[in-house]
């Protein structure tokens, strides 16, 4: 899957989860960008995520991401 | 089932007409997901929860303090959530040799948690019990073991249990039978675990929520009590009117064991207390001829309350069967296989419950299973004889149907009553109609076991109970009146609420006098009521003006001087 069809797919899974559909996610953007983005949320972007791509993220890709981009990275490597 | 991010989008909702409920969550392990659950859960129950949440990891000590937030938020019900990867750590920590009494030492550890809880407010408690972790240190040895962690997390469950058979007030929701249903995979994420300290995985969030909101809802009285069965591919496979007696699969013939399963399922909701009725469309002779002849049939003609075969819409005999028993909509459950009928029903009568039965009869059982549909939260002789007391019900509509006149039709019934205090044999009864009674109860008020037990010993407090019995049998304890002192001339009602079963019987009558002449005795000169209206009890609106009650700034007043004994039909036994 190209990274740019990845982000439109996780823009629509953060408006999900964050009840927020004026959301516009970049590669660059952080969790300091998006005022729903907390470590609440995080969780349920996390198992939305899963659902959505099919995949499991390890406990470590989880704490390790510091923006979108990083977790497209994640994501991308684990659908190859 | 809903997932976590659906399930969410109902706290948008509006609650504001819902009754609303305060509920303490005490948890060992992270619980804000679990709270979000619950209270989006409540919307579909009608219910809005007010909750007030301990801190992480505090339950001993919010318990054990009397100053604590908890007792000032003083609950309707306090969840108590140890989760069984604490239980892990702590077993873990301890001393091998202390292995074995690991069980004895949490149940006694959560005896007086909840003691302490009773002593100080009113609260129900629901306690959470232990999803299985098998940490095979023993492989399946571990059974054999009294000291493995397996074999110790078990006993807790199994204490549980014994602890809530003698416990009033204690209910268990049972997490143990949740993972057995969806599984350890789906239970329990261990990467959010790690992360949040989450022991509880979104995807099973929901199916959680909803079987805690079941117990609180029942509280509530919010619960089923009659299932409405179709009978061709529901009760047997196939159909009676084309395929004959001889060949509906039932028993051995073709997938006939689902169909036999089915019944033994149904009949033990029956033993229960559940009321079994039947609504098909078919011929009547040809609908019952299974019940009466088929030898492989589970069920039979004396397990059905009301039998409905004709070739009416289903709606309308619904209609009649809720007439029948005289039972809220809300607390029925309707079974077909056929999909156009279920969508039907469900669209004419919104409130009545209709699962989608899977479209292989092989799966109805546990699909039935997942769904909860029949939770309770007492049991008593009454359920076991309910069955017969609505059979009954329908004899004596038959005999009214031969008077002319009512008099004559009651004094035939040669009624009469036992009348008594609130005592230790009645006490589950009262409890279990104090929740029940929705229609024929002037406030509402809900009790448990454990304060029915106080008010018996309360100088202040007069009870009564009242049976009816008649020549067809006895319709058991059907009315509660209880009484406060609120000044030394004037008794409050409290509460009044009656089985419905009993309307027009002159029970209400036979009530009035003995409270009033028994108050007479007593020294009281004046009675005041109170009608306190919800979405179901309008039959009881009038019910103080009816009895020759004066209607003053709220409340109903009677006075004791210029009572006229009201005309009834019962005798005092």
């Amino acid at each position: 899957m190209e990274r740019t069809e990845l982000l439109k797919q996780m823009n629509d899974v953060f408006i999900e989860v964050m009840e927020n559909p004026s959301i516009v996610l970049t590669e660059s953007t952080t969790a300091d960008q998006i005022a729903e983005w907390d470590s609440l949320t995080h969780i349920q972007l996390v198992v939305t995520l899963e659902r959505h791509f099919n995949i499991r993220f390890t406990t470590a890709e989880i704490q390790s991401w510091n923006n979108v981009g990083e977790m497209i990275d994640t994501i991308a490597f684990k659908k190859q | 089932m809903k997932t976590f991010n659906q399930l969410k989008l109902n706290l948008k909702k509006d609650f504001s007409s819902f009754k609303t409920i305060k509920l303490a969550v005490l948890g060992d392990s992270s619980t804000q997901f679990l709270v979000y659950a619950l209270k989006a859960a409540a919307y579909e129950y009608q219910l809005s929860l007010n909750v007030w949440e301990a801190d992480f990891n505090q339950i001993e000590s919010v318990i054990i303090d009397e100053n604590s937030e908890l007792y000032r938020f003083n609950p309707d019900i306090v969840l108590i959530f140890h989760s069984s990867h604490r239980m892990l750590e702590r077993y873990n920590k301890r001393n091998p040799d202390t292995f074995s009494k690991f069980a004895e030492d949490h149940v006694s550890h959560l005896k007086i948690l909840t003691e302490t809880v009773k002593e100080r407010i009113q609260s129900k408690i629901i306690c959470y019990n232990f999803n299985e972790i098998d940490d095979a240190v023993f492989g399946n040895y571990g059974n054999t073991i009294a000291t493995s962690f397996l074999f110790q997390l078990r006993k807790i469950n199994y204490e549980l249990m014994m602890f809530a058979a003698d416990n009033q007030g204690f209910f268990i929701c049972d997490l143990s039978s949740i993972q057995n249903r969806v599984g350890r995979q789906t239970f329990f994420q261990p990467s959010i675990y790690i992360n949040t300290d989450m022991v509880l995985s979104m995807d099973v969030l929901p199916e959680i929520a909803y079987r805690t909101l079941d117990i609180v809802a029942a509280f509530q009285g919010k619960i089923r009590k009659c299932v409405i069965l179709d009978l061709d591919n529901t009760v047997w496979g196939g159909i009676i009117g084309d395929d004959g007696l001889e060949n509906i699969q039932i028993g051995q013939l073709g997938i006939g064991k689902a169909f036999t399963e089915f019944q033994y399922w149904i009949k033990k909701l029956k033993s229960r207390g559940i009321i079994v009725c039947v609504c098909s469309k078919n011929t009547e002779s040809i609908a019952k001829e299974p019940f009466l002849s088929h030898p492989d049939m589970v069920l039979r003609l004396e397990d059905i309350s009301v039998f409905v075969a004709n070739w009416n819409n289903k709606v309308d005999n619904i209609h009649f069967i809720q007439e029948t028993l005289n039972i809220g909509f809300d607390s029925m459950v309707f079974l077909d296989d056929n999909p156009f009928e279920r969508n039907m029903v469900r669209e004419q009568i919104p409130e009545i419950t209709v699962p989608e039965l899977p479209e292989d009869p092989a799966n109805y059982l546990e699909y039935l299973y997942g769904l909860n549909l029949f939770e309770t939260t007492s049991f008593s002789d009454e359920d076991v004889q309910r069955t017969a007391l609505y059979k009954a019900d329908a004899e004596r509509t038959n005999l009214k149907q031969q008077f002319g006149k009512e008099s004559q039709y009651l004094t035939s019934l040669g009624m009469t009553s036992l009348v008594e205090p609130f005592n230790k044999f009645n006490t589950p009864r009262v409890a279990q109609l104090s929740n029940r009674s929705n229609q024929f109860n002037v406030r509402t008020v809900r009790y448990t076991e454990s304060e029915i037990a106080s008010m018996a010993q309360s100088a202040k407090h007069f009870s009564f109970t009242f049976t009816l019995d008649d020549k067809f049998g006895s319709n058991g304890l059907v009315c509660v009146i209880l009484l406060v002192e609120e000044s030394e001339h004037t008794a409050f009602i409290d509460s009044w609420f009656m089985s419905c079963r009993v309307l027009k019987r002159t029970m209400e009558n036979f009530a009035l006098n003995t409270i009033v002449s028994e108050l007479k005795t007593r020294g009281y000169s004046r009675i005041k009521g109170e009608y306190i209206p919800t979405p179901k009890n309008g039959m009881v609106k009038d019910f103080y003006q009816d009895l020759g009650f004066q209607f003053n700034d709220g409340f109903w007043f009677l006075e004791l001087g210029g009572f006229n004994e009201r005309e009834t039909y019962i005798t005092k036994r």
